[in-house]
């Protein structure tokens, strides 16, 4: 629909960062890529589809911040010293921080599709989407739903052993 | 009709233990390969590792049962054997390449894990440990509704000292705690670094809110023990030997048993409950 692809209209360049293992540094990847481009002039935003862990909020200090909504869908979270990276995480919907997402498959898709079609990022140059561990449905959703965008390329993260 | 399927093949289990955490990389897969060593190593008990990590399967590397493969006989799928005592189930055993991706949405996953709780001929079995992925999702919401065929002893939950860890563990305790699964107590990995040469000690992953400690207090849960760092610990799973046999000096082996000790004495406490309620 036209507002389905009006929301990422804008946004120049797709990135995912990727790995099959967990805990090797993606989050940490997603943050540091996103605060050099910023520093490097360019608009930036930030997609955290790890629904189960999702650790982008507090690597940039906004984990008790909450999203709203606009007429073009929800408003992402505006971080950084000049607060303007958008991020939007599942971290800013619960009601608690420790609150634990248990979601099977079809609901973690669902969220996933309104992520990417339902915030309003405006322009950016790059769109960094931070991903969990594996290959499985946030990967798949995510890959399908930014399918007709400018996805860009994979980052892949690892450790040496 | 399933249920009582999966009655019946669990009935021979005496004990189960899921290895759990919210975040990835804490762990999990060592400290569980650890666990069935250390079990094993008391030949008169028969130990279980069963890997339901569908995406990543780590457990045949570590195990140093790579390249393994899975026989069906008439009683069901048999198990890869480490040890006469130590029989191993994981989705790595099923790839024709230890390089194929999984890409299974939920319900396929959940499909894979009742046929290795169904399907696999564990026989007799006094400790079932269960390897999980990370997360808070399909595999670990179908294992406890599966395993509710047969009696749960509790969870062992690992994490690394950083912040950004124990804010994904609060979420699984607090899974543990909606289906009702009990916590046995957590495992603080990659807890200091000793410099072999200077024995200096450095904190590589600083606890900067209390580390595990400080969270098991607040949420009132066991802490079962804090393991340091020891670059052997990479290199023996990276190789499929064990840890503790390569490395019998080291103060994360140390750890490592006092930390299997008190798992096994809840296991058999609770036993004992269990036999005197009924």
């Amino acid at each position: 629909t036209f507002a389905e692809r009006a929301n990422l209209a804008g946004v120049r360049h797709i990135l995912l960062v990727l790995s099959g293992k967990g805990g090797v540094g993606k989050s940490t990847l997603s943050t540091e890529l996103a605060l050099a481009l910023r520093h490097a002039g360019k608009r930036v935003g930030i997609l955290d589809v790890d629904l189960c862990g999702p650790s982008i909020p507090r690597m940039l200090r906004v984990q008790d911040s909450a999203v709203h909504q606009c007429d073009s869908g929800w408003v992402p979270v505006f971080v950084g010293q000049d607060k303007a990276i958008a991020l939007m995480s599942i971290g800013f919907l619960l009601e608690r921080p420790d609150d634990a997402v248990v979601w099977r498959g079809p609901k973690k898709n669902a969220l996933i599709k309104q992520f990417v079609t339902d915030v309003a990022w405006g322009e950016l140059d790059f769109l960094i989407v931070d991903t969990p561990p594996g290959t499985s449905d946030e990967h798949i959703s995510t890959v399908e739903a930014l399918r007709p965008y400018q996805l860009l390329g994979a980052v892949l993260v690892t450790t040496p052993q | 009709a399933e249920a009582a399927e999966l009655r019946a093949r669990l009935r021979a289990v005496r004990h189960t233990v899921l290895v759990l955490s919210g975040k990835g990389g804490v762990g999990k897969s060592t400290f569980s390969a650890l666990l069935a060593h250390g079990l094993a190593a008391d030949e008169t008990k028969q130990v279980a590792l069963l890997d339901i990590d569908i995406c990543g399967p780590s457990i045949p590397k570590i195990m140093g049962l790579e390249g393994e493969q899975v026989h069906q006989s008439g009683s069901g799928w048999s198990p890869v054997y480490v040890e006469e005592n130590l029989g191993v189930m994981s989705v790595g055993f099923l790839l024709s390449s230890p390089d194929d991706a999984v890409i299974w949405r939920g319900p396929k996953k959940n499909g894979l894990i009742k046929q290795f709780l169904r399907d696999v001929d564990w026989g007799e079995v006094d400790y079932l440990i269960v390897d999980t992925p990370p997360g808070t999702s399909d595999e670990h919401l179908s294992i406890v509704q599966y395993l509710s065929a047969t009696h749960i002893d509790g969870a062992v939950i690992v994490t690394t000292p950083q912040e950004v860890s124990l804010q994904d563990v609060r979420k699984e305790i607090n899974f543990c705690r909606k289906v009702k699964l009990p916590i046995i107590g957590v495992v603080e990995n990659m807890s200091g670094f000793v410099c072999p040469k200077c024995k200096n000690e450095s904190q590589i992953f600083p606890p900067t809110t209390g580390g595990a400690e400080k969270m098991c207090q607040n949420l009132s849960v066991s802490l079962l023990g804090k393991v340091p760092l020891d670059p052997q610990i990479g290199k023996s799973c990276d190789r499929g030997q064990s840890f503790l046999a390569e490395a019998p000096e080291s103060p994360a082996t140390l750890s490592y048993r006092n930390i299997i000790q008190r798992i096994q004495e809840y296991c058999e406490q609770h036993h004992l409950q269990e036999e005197k309620i009924m």
